[in-house]
């Protein structure tokens, strides 16, 4: 390993806490108190160690730059390194300023890779301060873990960072931040929402479980879906389109711009508009014939009612079924295990007519026909 | 005494303790790098003043366009080194001969017995020429023939062609045949899609892709094979045919393929079965009975002759009567008295490969059949079972590696293990892991892609090999499996005995931008150009 090499590692004490007393999520301090109260033990610390002990053999090569204690100082000395610890906390009181400011000083001091410990929760709040500047890889700690920006284990985590940080693992693919509204599924509302997109360490060996596809090859596929949708667009259709890299394609091949994590409208090959509610969609519906162009969001594969609720189950109705347009890598679909597609509109109706199965374009003249459940 | 010492060494409780293997290494230049300006192989002697007075200058037979404007790039070696160079070539490699290497699934090498390669090598055999008068080869027509009745009572199809060069050529070959015969109807432009599973062989896919249809996959279900609801979902008045392999690279026999056909053949489509690994099948299940209107069978494969990269190899194509005025010309017909070869056929697809096919392979296969026989080829298929289903008791007691799909039912011939709980338990991948079978030896496929089965392994026994053969294969698992908990590293680091070690940059097999199958397409992409 070069010497050269600096990590940032973010530990968020609290990830974790409200999961094993089943509350769904650990974000705010009311509800980590309640956590603690009910007898939750603090998780990110052991899976933190978990991940770095297999950066260990690399200790004398690799500056860790950290937060003080139980954000970082804590996991990495008890791995035998020596950290340069950075920032105050007010320790048993961190929150989510904490992180952010970590990561914005970690970003100024120009880290190689920024490894964090948490749940969706602290992946927002990594992606809200640093966006795709630096390469980031979550240590699965929280409760809620939706974004695929996390490893599936720490130890994966712990291999996929010492193997990127030794330029054995050097692509870096845009995955999804995803959270749900903790307070609404309390009140047994599922609602999630796609944040953004961070960029993330890929090496095949260790994803291969999750990912087959290497990123050329996950590229080439995004791009020959994207012609395979436009050379079969109708003129004077809308195309409304979904949240998504896989969809970015289309509008990129096209010339858009798109909105990654909202809902644009296209019709003709030219923009009409960006970033729509439903309330528009269904306005611009009125007398139109329309397709509705979109691709599984997060790992859990949903179609509708993750991420993209604009399209909400009156758009789908007036839509019609057979106007639904479903790409996805191949890849993607294989990362889901055989669970089937999800659809979750809120309109017991609308999923029971999604339910079957879909003909998904994967690439340009292939589809593969998967099933769709509720 | 010194006898029993011997064995003491080399048995264990009985069984053959695990071989200790290093494989050669040479660490050989590839043969361009061995280029001597100068060296020669071979002096070719000038021509004698008569002949070149006769012939005259011998390259103006060929038009100008087509001459090189400079010599060729060969290296320039000579005929030492150039054995040398091969012959440590040859001992860096893995081979069919060496081991029992069930890792090759979906393609283990069945043994090839070296008799019917005497045969295929015997003058009778090299010195014939294509274009030759069919009344001086009547021999090799009527073995031609012969082996096509046989393949006919195997399959149950009416007609079959040699022609095709390859397994992927035959599922080319048969793609070409479904066109023809919807074109024959008016319909080939109407019916431009066609329908495979994931778990076939990808060729089933690709073939008919590069033959212009669009492929629609299906998803198997928890039984390891799609639903008849998930079939009716891609089939439409587009449908142009299925590919299927039954049983796909998991060994799983789909029951229902009866009823695929019966779907696809509603809606006016065509059904191919790819058996090019037919090895748990012959004399049981035949593709005509189960109303498949084309197959085809790899002679590399299933009928013992060996693979393409040790010869060139056959994909035999097999159609029912209605579709054998589509086969490739010629076809080779008997009037009762002589064998000849039939070019009038107006309907035909053309030719998919010069010729007849590859005559020698059909030799070795039609050697192999006869001496089987028809009880012989039972025997083999239903061996070939009995072995796969031993190997998999054994490997399913290796803690962390499972057979993913119809759990508890047994296989046909080949399964896809997962190792993914030795994974998760150890951080050794299957990667790794057949990296590590490597120091035994052992070749290790993973899966085709993508990976629908997580951490994958491939096995494939066949019939050829002995029990002892199985059990060393499994013990080798074992102690891999065994060494993956006590030393994950040694693991990861494999493999250790085999002149090449790890190669990390798999991406540029991947990328378009850098992949190169040539040389020139090497020194085009990567040397010169934008994939450095």
């Amino acid at each position: 390993m070069a010497s050269d090499k600096r990590l940032g590692l973010i530990v968020n004490p609290k990830a974790g806490l409200g999961g094993s007393v089943g509350l769904k999520g650990s974000d705010g301090a009311a509800i980590q108190k309640q956590a603690l109260a009910l007898g939750a033990v603090p998780q990110a610390l052991n899976r933190a160690i978990e991940a770095l002990q297999l950066l260990t053999s690399s200790r004398g090569e690799l500056e860790v730059i950290t937060y003080p204690g139980e954000m970082g100082a804590d996991a990495a000395m008890a791995c035998g390194f020596e950290p340069v610890v950075i920032g105050t906390i007010a320790p048993g009181e961190t929150t989510a300023a904490d992180t952010c400011r970590a990561a914005e000083e970690m970003s100024g001091l120009g880290v190689d890779l920024l490894l964090f410990a948490g749940g969706d929760g602290t992946a927002r709040d990594i992606y809200r301060t640093v966006g795709t500047t630096v390469p980031v890889l979550g240590i699965p700690a929280g409760v809620k873990i939706h974004s695929a920006v996390y490893a599936t284990n720490p130890k994966s985590a712990g291999e996929l960072a010492r193997m990127y940080l030794r330029g054995q693992a050097t692509d870096l693919r845009e995955v999804e931040v995803m959270d749900i509204d903790e307070d609404a599924v309390r009140q047994g509302i599922i609602s999630a929402k796609l944040y953004g997109y961070l960029r993330v360490p890929f090496q095949r060996m260790l994803v291969q479980s999750l990912k087959s596809a290497s990123p050329p090859g996950e590229r080439l596929a995004a791009d020959a879906i994207a012609c395979a949708v436009i050379d079969q667009m109708a003129d004077n259709w809308l195309y409304i389109i979904g949240p998504g890299t896989t969809t970015r394609a289309i509008t990129s091949r096209l010339g858009l711009p798109k909105t990654l994590i909202g809902v644009d409208v296209v019709v003709n090959r030219i923009l009409l508009a960006a970033d729509v509610s439903e309330r528009q969609l269904l306005e611009l519906l009125e007398g139109q014939k329309a397709k509705i162009v979109i691709t599984p969001i997060g790992g859990q594969g949903y179609l509708f009612g993750r991420g993209n609720q604009q399209i909400s189950a009156e758009v789908i109705r007036r839509v019609g079924k057979e106007n639904i347009i479903v790409v996805s890598a191949l890849d993607k679909i294989v990362s889901l295990r055989g669970r089937p597609f999800l659809v979750d509109t809120g309109s017991h109706a609308v999923d029971e007519m999604l339910k079957g199965y879909v003909k998904v374009i994967t690439g340009y003249n292939e589809y593969t026909v998967y099933q769709v459940s509720n | 005494m010194i006898q029993h010492d011997i064995l003491a060494q080399r048995y264990e409780n009985g069984k053959p303790k695990l071989r200790r293997y290093h494989q050669a290494r040479w660490d050989e230049p590839i043969i361009f790098e061995l280029n001597q300006p100068g060296q020669r192989g071979v002096l070719v002697p000038e021509t004698e003043p008569a002949i070149k007075d006769q012939v005259g200058d011998a390259l103006s037979v060929l038009p100008a366009k087509m001459r090189r404007k400079q010599p060729p790039a060969l290296p320039e070696v000579s005929q030492v080194h150039v054995l040398r160079h091969y012959l440590r070539l040859s001992q860096e490699n893995l081979g069919a001969g060496f081991v029992p290497d069930f890792g090759m699934a979906t393609s283990t090498m069945k043994y090839n017995p070296p008799l019917n390669e005497q045969l295929a090598r015997s003058p009778k055999m090299t010195e014939l020429h294509p274009l030759q008068d069919e009344e001086t080869v009547q021999g090799i027509l009527e073995v031609i023939y012969r082996f096509e009745q046989i393949l006919k009572q195997v399959s149950g199809m009416a007609r079959f062609s040699f022609q095709p060069r390859a397994g992927s050529q035959a599922i080319y070959a048969n793609a070409s045949v479904v066109r023809a015969y919807h074109a024959s109807r008016g319909e080939a432009h109407q019916r431009n899609e066609m329908i495979v599973t994931i778990f076939a062989h990808p060729s089933d896919a690709a073939c008919p892709s590069t033959a212009g249809y669009k492929v629609i996959t299906l998803y198997p279900e928890e039984s390891g094979y799609p639903s008849l609801e998930a079939l009716k979902v891609a089939v439409s008045e587009r449908t142009a045919g299925l590919f299927i392999t039954n049983p796909d690279d998991t060994g799983i026999f789909n029951p229902i393929v009866d009823e695929f056909v019966k779907v696809i053949h509603e809606a006016g489509g065509l059904c191919a079965y790819d058996q090019a690994n037919a090895n748990g099948l012959l004399g049981i299940a035949r593709a005509a009975d189960a109303g498949f209107d084309l197959c085809h069978f790899n002679l590399h494969k299933t009928f013992s002759t060996p693979h393409g990269s040790g010869g060139p190899a056959t994909g035999a194509s097999g159609v029912i009567e209605k579709l054998a005025r589509f086969l490739p010309v010629p076809t080779v017909e008997f009037d009762g008295e002589k064998y000849y070869l039939d070019y009038d056929r107006p309907d035909s697809i053309g030719k998919i490969a010069p010729f007849y096919g590859v005559v020698p392979n059909i030799l070795k296969a039609y050697a192999w059949v006869m001496a089987l026989g028809a009880d012989g080829l039972r025997e083999a298929a239903e061996v070939a079972v009995l072995n796969n289903n031993y190997l998999l008791k054994k490997v399913l007691e290796i803690p962390g590696i499972n057979a993913p799909y119809a759990k508890g039912k047994r296989r046909i011939e080949q399964v896809r293990y997962s190792a993914e709980q030795l994974t998760q338990e150890t951080g050794v991948s299957s990667l790794d892991f057949a990296l590590r079978a490597a120091d035994f030896g052992l070749h290790g496929f993973l899966s085709h892609h993508p990976f629908v089965v997580p951490e994958p392994l491939t096995l494939e026994p066949t019939e050829s090999y002995s029990q002892t053969d199985i059990d060393e294969y499994a013990a080798i698992w074992a102690r891999i499996a065994e060494e993956a908990r006590t030393n994950a590293e040694l693991v990861k680091t494999a493999p250790h005995n085999a002149p090449i070690h790890q190669i990390t940059d798999h991406d540029s097999f991947e990328d378009p931008a850098r992949w190169a199958i040539t040389w020139r397409a090497f020194r085009n992409k990567v040397q010169d150009g934008h994939g450095k």
